[in-house]
């Protein structure tokens, strides 16, 4: 089976402009990838959540964007990675209404209501990556 | 960084949103329009939000933060011409935009703005009468 290239795409977040080219990037990728005009809204303000996250909580970190495929279609998917202090209690940081006191509470409860699939990976000291990934329908 | 045009309408203020807003050009904006108010002693602020592909937590913030700076202020703010996904996105998110009047386009947006207004309402009854006559 031959499939065309999948478009991936790596965006180092260091400062406030990145996360427009955070949002810009993926919205391109997720008309690459055919999703509905909702569905693409959805998922790059997903990633523009997560990127003001890795910039403002991670200290900074990249993005790493991709068209997946699977039967049936396709998606996107980003991961954000950071090095980071991390989250000591996830279960905690994904209570909607959870902050830590500079008023980004909804970031990531509401942001897992957008997306398929998310998977958060952290530790103190360890830094945090989260994964999220929005299927075509 | 790009800054927010405000425009100004008789005694309102009309903010047109083109940009993918950063997040210091949200704050700028925020910073720009308090002034504009008490300098031209605006009564109303109309953000059309019909150019906006997306509104994220941050932006939602700085429309209801705008919004009750200009009734601290004594101005309205109504919000108008979000897009469908954008409203679909903001309420699945957990925002609900409150303390945030809204209409669907920029027309509506003004007579909301103009009901509120005592003189507004004097100055077309007298012209309704004028016609009338």
């Amino acid at each position: 089976m031959s499939t065309g290239p999948i478009s991936t795409e790596t965006i180092a977040i260091a400062v406030d402009q990145d996360v427009v080219r955070v949002r810009q990037a993926m919205r391109k990728l997720a008309v690459e990838a055919e999703l509905s005009l909702v569905d693409q809204t959805k998922v790059v303000t997903a990633a523009s959540e997560l990127a003001r996250n890795t910039l403002i909580y991670g200290g900074g970190g990249r993005a790493l964007l991709e068209v997946v495929t699977r039967r049936g279609g396709r998606g996107v998917r980003v991961t954000f990675s950071d090095e980071g202090p991390g989250i000591a209690d996830i279960d905690l940081a994904l209570t909607d209404g959870f902050t830590t006191g500079n008023g980004f509470g909804l970031g990531l409860s509401g942001t897992r209501r957008l997306v398929d699939e998310f998977d958060l990976d952290s530790a103190p000291g360890k830094g945090t990556s989260v994964t999220i990934t929005k299927w075509g329908r | 960084m790009d800054r927010v045009p405000i425009l100004r309408l008789g005694r309102i203020l009309l903010v047109s949103i083109q940009v993918d807003l950063q997040d210091q050009t949200a704050l700028a904006l925020q910073e720009d329009l308090s002034e504009r108010i008490v300098d031209t002693g605006a009564v109303g602020v109309l953000i059309d939000i019909s150019g906006v592909e997306i509104v994220d937590s941050f932006i939602g913030r700085m429309l209801s933060t705008i919004a009750s700076i200009s009734r601290v202020l004594d101005a309205e703010t109504v919000v108008v011409g979000m897009r469908p996904a954008v409203a679909i996105t903001l309420v699945e998110l957990g925002l609900s935009l409150g303390g945030v009047r809204t209409a669907l386009d920029v027309e509506k947006g003004m007579r909301l703005l103009s009901a509120d207004e005592p003189d507004e309402v004097e100055v077309s009854r007298s012209a309704a009468t004028v016609v009338s006559e």
